[in-house]
């Protein structure tokens, strides 16, 4: 009975053209973003926003970026931990060898850095697809995660390997409360998931979709392969290297190159799958569902009262955990997205069915 | 000089027998179901554990035999579980779907048998061999697991490769592999032939298990291992049961030179915290060698159409 854009006529182009043309559902988004920054954090005490509110947040930018290479592009990559990993060792060295850096600046130089090197590792995508390439971005993934342990400039010679960084500051504000850097999380993961949403309606993101349905068709039609999957590569390498220099500063703090191991690549790559493929939306749901399914898990023998070892909790997390994953699979292979989409068409006809 | 190296170059040889082995699991269910599962580590690493378990509390043969059967009662349960609802699905689902299976495999495997480091004895002598005395000084030393391993999947891939060319059920495997839907309508049942190919790579799966678990332990570290394979996966072509093996060998010998050889200079001209780039060689290996052969030695000529 709400739900529904009957009377909104669009008398301009621009309004043809607004990246949410239904008015429910800019309010829906002004609502949300309204309800993060105004609402959430009244209440919000830093458990919430450690382990909740700010991995959701910067894991959806990462979702994002391999949204893009995967969903939108249709090339599969497991190298997405590595990526992340560029990002945030490039912000570091940055921030250490040029410390009077704007802290923005500092990500987007980690976005900026690994954009290079997703180009550079994008190319074999010109020859080889589908699972081949998917193993071949294990290589990238392999050989960051080696170079960034081993190489002893990146990590500034440190004895054992961790980089920290401390005092973090933007505009003469310290961002050291939980709430401070939660508020800069989302203002960078709003803006660029904006961006996303639009990049993807334009030029660039049509000749991703055509490519990812059916590359020599693409090609035919006058889309240049090498120009559509390397800009792919770099958008999304861009996102995801922003994703890591952040996952570095302001959620770990201090690292090593093990945060940014193969099972953060896999983690990344069910919320992508999980959200739904090609959509932006589902990045976020992803991430959330893949977030927040272990600390619940963790919660429920304590809720329960069954006495468990940790061992065992750990254990039976991994099970259900992969249970859930196939049983979401087999129930909606398109993911929550899809799922959002059935729920918002039954409530556009809603209560009156015809 | 040259008698460590020749020593290190039957080393990789003999330790890509063991990535063949892991691979070859790879390549029968990609063969004939078109499913690239991600669980073939995962299942190794259960194999394993179940072996080194009951083989605490039985004869080893006995061992082996209740865990071939625990790993067909497994392959059932996937493919009626999983692999029956998600009929006609895209690849990359059936993907993250192993992938599923793969976390479940892991939890479950050390829910039921434990998770500490156990050891497989396969009653072979420990101590190295030595070869060729005469010829280099001090003799080329030679891990007699290595060796056995090395017979065991040379036996194994005959086995294998009478069992596709011979029997009935091996063609109807191989008209699978080749088109599920005019296999289907001369009559093979679908459902029966993936049930086979999973039994068939679990058990597959407990020959690598037990030779990696006698070499390192049975641990959760042998399910990383299985990422080795994927290399030499590409390498051969996906499709390829030949394609393997030689994978394997290539793989493993040249990542062990690669560590000998290149390592050092690495270290040296770059200033690095240690060689170790054993991790990462196998992958760029392929890598390169795909960009020149994008379907791997042996795989089918991909066509395309529109």
């Amino acid at each position: 009975m709400f739900y529904r854009e009957a009377g909104q006529f669009k008398t301009t182009y621009k309004a043809d053209q607004a990246i949410f043309p239904i008015v429910q559902d800019r309010w829906f988004v002004i609502g949300v973003l309204a309800f993060a920054v105004l609402i959430l954090p009244l209440f919000a005490n830093q458990y919430l926003y450690t382990e909740v509110l700010i991995p959701v947040l910067i894991l959806s930018l990462a979702a994002i970026g391999l949204n893009i290479l995967t969903g939108y592009c249709g090339q599969l990559s497991l190298g997405t931990g590595g990526f992340m990993a560029v990002g945030a060792y490039a912000a570091y060295n940055l921030a250490l060898r040029v410390p009077e850096t704007n802290l923005i600046v500092v990500f987007l130089f980690g976005g900026v850095m690994a954009m290079l090197v997703g180009v550079l590792f994008g190319i074999p995508s010109l020859r080889i697809k589908g699972f081949y390439l998917a193993v071949a971005t294990l290589a990238s993934q392999f050989f960051l995660e080696w170079a960034f342990a081993r190489v002893k400039w990146f990590t500034n010679y440190a004895p054992s390997g961790s980089v920290a960084v401390a005092n973090l500051e933007l505009f003469g504000i310290p961002i050291d409360t939980p709430m401070r850097k939660y508020l800069l999380v989302l203002f960078i993961v709003a803006v660029l998931a904006l961006a996303a949403k639009n990049l993807i309606r334009g030029r660039l993101g049509r000749m991703w979709m055509a490519t990812r349905d059916m590359d020599i068709a693409a090609e035919i039609i006058g889309i240049r392969p090498l120009h559509a999957k390397l800009s792919a590569f770099a958008v999304s390498s861009f996102y995801v290297g922003v994703a890591g220099a952040m996952w570095g500063f302001l959620r770990l703090g201090s690292w090593e190159p093990l945060a940014f191991d193969i099972n953060r690549s896999f983690q990344i790559l069910f919320m992508v799958i999980i959200g739904g493929l090609g959509s932006i939306l589902g990045s976020f749901l992803g991430a959330a569902f893949i977030v927040l399914l272990p600390i619940f898990l963790n919660q429920v023998p304590g809720l329960l009262g069954i006495p468990l070892s940790t061992a065992m909790v750990s254990h039976l997390e991994f099970m259900i955990f992969g249970a859930m994953i196939v049983f979401f699979l087999i129930v909606e292979p398109h993911g929550l997205a899809r799922l959002w989409a059935i729920a918002k068409e039954k409530l556009r006809l809603w209560p009156f069915p015809f | 000089m040259l008698g460590p190296v020749l020593e290190t170059l039957i080393g990789g040889l003999l330790t890509g027998v063991l990535y063949a082995l892991v691979a070859l699991g790879f390549v029968l269910i990609f063969k004939a179901s078109g499913v690239f599962n991600f669980a073939q580590g995962a299942m190794v690493l259960f194999a394993a554990l179940s072996v080194a378990r009951l083989s605490e509390m039985m004869p080893l043969v006995v061992a082996v035999a209740l865990s071939v059967v625990i790993m067909i009662v497994l392959a059932y349960a996937i493919e009626f579980l999983v692999l029956r609802r998600l009929v006609n699905q895209e690849g990359i689902i059936l993907f993250m779907a192993t992938l599923g299976i793969a976390y479940f495999l892991e939890g479950f495997g050390e829910t039921v048998w434990g998770s500490n480091i156990y050891k497989i004895n396969l009653g072979i002598p420990k101590e190295p061999m030595f070869f060729f005395e005469s010829v280099f000084p001090g003799g080329l030393l030679i891990d007699r697991e290595e060796v056995a391993a090395a017979v065991g999947c040379a036996v194994l891939v005959a086995a294998l490769a009478i069992f596709f060319q011979v029997t009935r059920v091996g063609r109807a495997l191989r008209a699978v592999a080749d088109d599920h839907q005019a296999a289907q309508s001369v009559g093979i049942p679908l459902n029966t032939i993936w049930l086979i190919v999973w039994a068939v790579s679990g058990i597959v799966a407990i020959a690598a298990g037990m030779v990696w678990g006698s070499k390192l332990g049975v641990q959760f570290s042998i399910s990383l291992v299985a990422l080795k394979a994927l290399p030499v996966l590409i390498l051969g072509g996906l499709t390829s049961i030949p394609g393997a093996i030689v994978g394997g060998l290539i793989i493993g010998a040249g990542e062990k030179l690669a560590e000998v050889l290149l390592g050092p200079l690495l270290v040296r001209w770059f200033d690095l915290a240690g060689g170790g780039i054993e991790n990462w060689f196998a992958y760029m290996l392929a890598l390169v060698f795909l960009l020149f052969r994008p379907q791997g030695l042996f795989g089918e000529r991909i066509i395309e159409r529109i």
